[in-house]
């Protein structure tokens, strides 16, 4: 069983989450830019996080036959602070260069506020000025609804993104059909508790097929496990369904999303 | 997937050999969280908007609709279209407070 987990913060995983998951079979993964768990006090804690994500990460994947790719961004949840995210932005470009960096991401909402909504277009704009794919962060319970429909029309508001090069993240049963609908990949975040579950999950396929749809752990510092992705093959498995639908779930599309850029290379793909 | 509606692989039989105990447990989570809220002391004015809209979820659960798990989220969700002014932290409570932030949901 091969598969990439394309969302998932290794800086706050010990190498032992290495291991686990190139022994399951992890050959890939894509980390995006987020939120540490506390604010950052300056443009330079954000910049030396991004020097991490495309320096240090890697090597470290790489000890394990895993390729590390990474995404750059100003987060939602530090985006109150104009100020702050503006400054951030301004040193994104220098890190769109780098080999392993795939995108602008994963930029959205989190509670849905006319300054998150402000940086959120900004770096949109960002993105279309330099051509990158976007992986969308969507604010979590009460909020994901009208968060991602808020983010789908800022997306189309700018007029110059093509749905089929944004991933709309996190998407649950209430969100994952206007995503789909409206030309955009979707992604399933598999958590213990808050988000969705590996079973929700394989429900959803069932549901809405598999195209444009993938799983994820965005296994963090919270509760959260990095062998989720593997595991919605055992349960797709469990209820009778071939190898080819996590083969198509957990690398087939990933590999056809993160291939529109031309630095993603999988090692025998 | 096909055109036909039955897209999972399992028999309806299978489905509830399989799955059926780890979600009775849930549902008897939930009476006994519900039984939990009511022995403690209440600690303010009227019933909290969380568990209000869990009673109204619950509902769902057996009014023979279909997409369950949809609407159960619907219901759980901020109504509003606009973005707001600004974050009143970084965290989410699970259901809709009301526009004050503190109010239950009508």
């Amino acid at each position: 069983m091969r598969y990439i987990d394309p969302h998932i913060h290794m800086v706050s995983r010990t190498t032992d989450d290495y291991q686990r998951m190139a022994e399951a079979g992890c050959v890939a993964i894509t980390e995006p830019a987020f939120w540490a768990g506390y604010d950052r006090s300056s443009a330079q804690g954000f910049y030396d996080y991004f020097r991490l994500l495309t320096g240090f990460e890697p090597k470290r994947a790489a000890q394990y036959g895993i390729e590390h790719y990474t995404w750059i961004c100003m987060n939602p949840k530090e985006a109150e602070d104009l100020a702050l995210a503006r400054d951030v932005i301004e040193i994104i470009p220098e890190f769109l260069e780098k080999d392993t960096v795939l995108g602008v991401g994963e930029i959205g909402l989190n509670k849905n506020t006319r300054n998150e909504l402000t940086i959120l277009e900004e770096q949109i704009a960002l993105a279309a000025e330099h051509e990158q794919l976007i992986l969308v962060h969507t604010p979590h319970l009460e909020d994901k609804r009208k968060g991602t429909r808020i983010t789908l029309d800022a997306i189309k508001r700018n007029g110059k993104i093509d749905p089929g090069r944004v991933l709309i993240d996190h998407v649950e049963e209430h969100t994952v059909g206007m995503v789909l609908d409206e030309g955009f990949w979707a992604g399933m975040t598999l958590y213990p508790n808050s988000k969705c579950t590996v079973q929700r999950a394989v429900d959803i396929i069932e549901t809405y097929g598999n195209e444009r749809l993938w799983v994820n752990s965005a296994g963090d510092w919270g509760h959260s496990d990095p062998m989720t992705v593997p595991r919605t093959g055992i349960e797709m498995k469990r209820r009778g369904h071939g190898p080819e639908l996590f083969d198509k779930i957990s690398f087939r599309n990933p590999l056809t999303f993160l291939g529109q850029c031309a630095k993603f290379k999988v090692r025998d793909a | 997937m096909g055109s036909s509606p039955y897209t999972c692989p399992m028999t309806r039989e299978e489905v509830i050999n399989q799955y059926f105990l780890e979600h009775r447990a849930k549902m008897i989570d939930i009476a006994a969280f519900l039984d939990r809220v009511e022995r403690a002391r209440p600690s303010g004015a009227g019933d909290d908007y969380r568990v209000r809209a869990m009673v109204e979820a619950l509902g769902i659960l057996t009014d023979g609709a279909g997409k369950r798990a949809q609407r159960v989220l619907d219901v759980l969700s901020d109504p509003s279209p606009e973005p707001i002014a600004a974050a009143p932290g970084k965290g989410a409570a699970g259901a809709y407070a009301g526009e004050s932030g503190t109010e239950p949901k009508s």
